[in-house]
Order: structure tokens, then sequence, then C-alpha cells
């Protein structure tokens, strides 16, 4: 099986790489339009700004080898958002695989950034397989994903948000699965098994 | 619900996990990587490393440990020490490292913390800032410990935030070692007076100490070395305590 991670400038690629090491599968880092087309799973991993991220994908065309995967593709973090119609971070028009809007987090009274282990709600979905309701991802993010028809699990930090998305062959997930421990692991075997 | 972090801390001298009281004294704590794996395994929830040698001759070490730690554990992870430039940065977080935590360097020069929140996000940007009493005001000190600044601690922190921190580690130089308990009421009025997470050490010495430092010092973390690395309190115990004191933690 070849799996590969998208390169592009946002996101801690080498954590995702050494997370896949873990669990025993390989990945190949790449930019390259051929061999991410022709991979059987794509990683789309992320932390950064929504806007210089969208650019550097649109300006070597990967906006376009994104939206036409047909094999099972896992965007991470902003990688998720990035999946959306439209993230408030610096006013994003994003890759629009989910009809979902991206905002930012306001509270006056909640810390944001929210950093650390929050708990996820799970529906019925491969992904999920073998991982308990209430199980603890870690989270690092200021923007969230808003529920829609296409959560498969969400989260509350103050307000309800889609931790997780799916629609077809596109999953997102906000939390960082190669920073979660167990449950981490066993959510990128199950997306390494789809 | 977010849970309250519970993070060991590594002291990293030549390779090896060290730890002292009030920032002197140290002692021998035991293989840097080993002590990573046995704390992933028990239910920590972020590590921190700090190298409090680091030297320029010896920052390859640093990265080669990274890259050890980083392959075996499966939670997030901190490294600090020595970081000085943009570049120093990249170098740990191509070898593995989730988070950088910086110290003397932005006192000497506050830009080096928007610089980074620049390059990496402010996700990835720990300000440490180690404080100590002065005729009753608390005010920052550097070179760990060991050089007094006019700063104050509520102010110094503010500026961190507004320069891009992801989050603030908090030390008390008075506490620091001596297992009598976290500065509750400095972390209580910085915490709340910033809205990023702070993480409070210095002073761990009981399981009560953490309820106290969660529950009176609104802390979001809290951080501790020796009684972990010497088996004072183990974190799988403490957890099951806080969480009968009601505090959120993940078991």
């Amino acid at each position: 099986m070849k799996t590969v991670i998208i390169k592009y400038n946002a996101g801690n690629i080498q954590s995702v790489l050494f997370a896949l090491e873990r669990i025993g599968a390989q990945a190949v880092v790449t930019d390259d339009k051929e061999s991410i087309l022709s991979a059987d799973k794509i990683i789309f991993p992320g932390v950064g700004e929504a806007s210089t991220a969208m650019g550097y994908l649109k300006e070597r065309n990967l906006d376009q080898v994104i939206q036409s995967a047909t094999q099972p593709l896992l965007g991470i973090c902003l990688g998720m958002q990035l999946l959306c119609n439209h993230s408030e971070e610096n006013d994003t028009p994003c890759l629009g695989l989910f009809d979902v809007e991206v905002k930012k987090f306001t509270s006056d009274t909640l810390k944001i950034p929210q950093i650390g282990w929050n708990n996820i709600h799970v529906k019925d979905n491969p992904l999920f397989k073998g991982v308990a309701d209430n199980s603890y991802c870690y989270f690092v993010h200021s923007y969230y994903a808003e529920l829609s028809n296409s959560s498969i699990a969400t989260s509350n930090y103050e307000i309800d948000f889609s931790c997780a998305l799916a629609r077809d062959n596109f999953y997102g997930v906000q939390f960082h699965p190669e920073k979660s421990a167990e449950t981490g692991e066993q959510i990128l075997k199950n997306f390494l098994a789809l | 619900m977010l849970a309250k972090r519970i993070i060991p801390c590594l002291d990293i001298k030549d390779g090896r996990t060290v730890k002292g009281t009030n920032f002197v004294e140290l002692r021998d704590a035991g293989d840097p990587v080993e002590l990573a794996i046995r704390y992933s395994q028990e239910g920590a929830d972020e590590l921190v490393f700090l190298d409090i040698t680091a030297t320029v001759d010896k920052r390859k070490t640093l990265s080669d440990l990274v890259r050890k730690i980083a392959t075996h554990i499966n939670i997030p992870f901190t490294v600090g020490g020595g970081i000085n430039t943009v570049d120093d940065v990249s170098v740990l977080l191509e070898n593995g490292a989730d988070k950088i935590s910086v110290n003397t360097s932005a006192v000497k020069r506050p830009e080096l913390i928007s610089e980074l929140a620049k390059n990496f996000g402010s996700q990835c940007v720990v300000v440490a800032v180690d404080i100590k009493l002065f005729d009753g005001i608390w005010k920052v000190v550097t070179h760990g410990g060991r050089t007094p600044t006019p700063l104050l601690a509520t102010e110094w922190v503010k500026q961190c935030r507004d320069l891009g921190a992801g989050e603030i580690l908090l030390t008390s130089m008075e506490n620091d070692g001596t297992k009598a308990g976290f500065a509750v009421d400095i972390t209580a009025k910085i915490s709340q007076s910033v809205n990023i997470p702070v993480i409070a050490s210095g002073g761990a010495g009981s399981m009560e100490h953490f309820r106290e430092v969660f529950t009176r010092g609104y802390a979001d973390a809290a951080l501790a070395a020796s009684i972990f690395h010497f088996k004072e309190i183990e974190i799988k115990d403490l957890k099951e305590y806080l969480q009968k004191e009601n505090i959120v933690v993940r078991l």
C-alpha cells in the first residue's frame, strides 16, 4: 500500500511520519501530482494559517490535486479546515469538499487556542472502529468547523463543534491523531484500513 | 470537556535527566528517552524537555535526542533551552518536537516571540517565565534564575501574549524544588489576566498541591519533575485523585 503525505508549507509533517512508523506503516512526503494521485491513501496535515496555506496550495495546483482525489484522504487540523468551504481566518475561501464554515472561537472566559486533551463523541463510522465514545484526543486550534451533516464526531469547547468530518472519500479530523496516544494510533490504523 | 494537563518535565544536561533544588545542586535522574517512554505509557498528557546547559556545540546532541524521543512517544512534547533564532526552532521541529519554549532569549529580545509565532504559529511557541519575589513584588528572572530583571511578572506575561506566545510556562523560583506547593496566588493572577493557557511549575510535592493549583490557581496545566522521576507520586494515582476531586483529567 502506498501512503503519501502532502508536502506544503504547513504542518508538523515529521510527527505524522513518526506516528505512522510506530503503527508499522511507511509513507512518502511529496508535492508531486502524479505521486499523490497514484497513492492508495493521502494524508493532508497542517498546522499554520489558512490563507497562507491556501495560497501555497494554489500556486502549485495542489488545490486541484486534492479536489480530484478519489482515494481516501485524511485532513488533519488545518488540513481538515482547508477541506471546508470557507474559513474566517483571514476570510479565506477553502477547498469546498465539506459544505462547512470554519469559525473562530470567541469567548470571554475560555483560553484560546484550545490546547490540550478533550473528549470526542463519535458516530458509527469506520474511522472510529474500536474507539470508545468520549475518548480523549489532543487538540490545538483557535478555529473550529461548525456542526453539519458531514460531522462524524463532535466535541465541546463552550460550544459543540465538528471534530471529525466525512463525505465520500474525504475525511478530516480537527485533533491530532499523531499526538493522541493509543486513541490516535487506532484512528490512523482505521484510516489506513479504509 | 478540556482536561487539565499533567506534564512531567525533564531537565537535560549532557544527555542525562537531572534535577536540582532552586535550580542548583543537580542530581542524576536517568535516561531521558527511557523516562519519556515511561511517562507516555503512564498517562502523562505532554512532556517538556529543557536543555539546561545548551551551548552551541551541544545543539547537535539535543536534536539527535529530540529525534529519538519523537520516534518513541505518542503525546506532544516541548523542547526548550538555548533557543535564540528561527533556525534553532526549525531544526527541533524537523526532528519531531511539537512546541518549543524560550526564556532568557525572549527577555533579551522580545521580537523573537513574534518571529517564532509568525514562522511556526503561536501554538508552537511556549514562553517560559521564571519569577521571583523582590520586596513582595513578583519579577522576572533569567539565566535559570540567576539574573534579576526589572520586568514585572504580570506585565511581561501580557507582553508575551501580545507578541504571539501560545502558552506561558510559569515557574516560581521561590517554590521550585521545595515540594512545598505551587505559587498559587500569582499563578491565579496571571492565568486570569491572559486568555492563553498557563502551565504552573515549581513546588509540587503532594497530590493536594496539584488540586490547589488547578482550582485556586486557575492553572490549565501543571508541571513537575523530581516527584515523578523518583516515583514519589505516580501519574495514574495523581489523576485518579484529581478526578475524585472533580477536576477533569484524561484517564
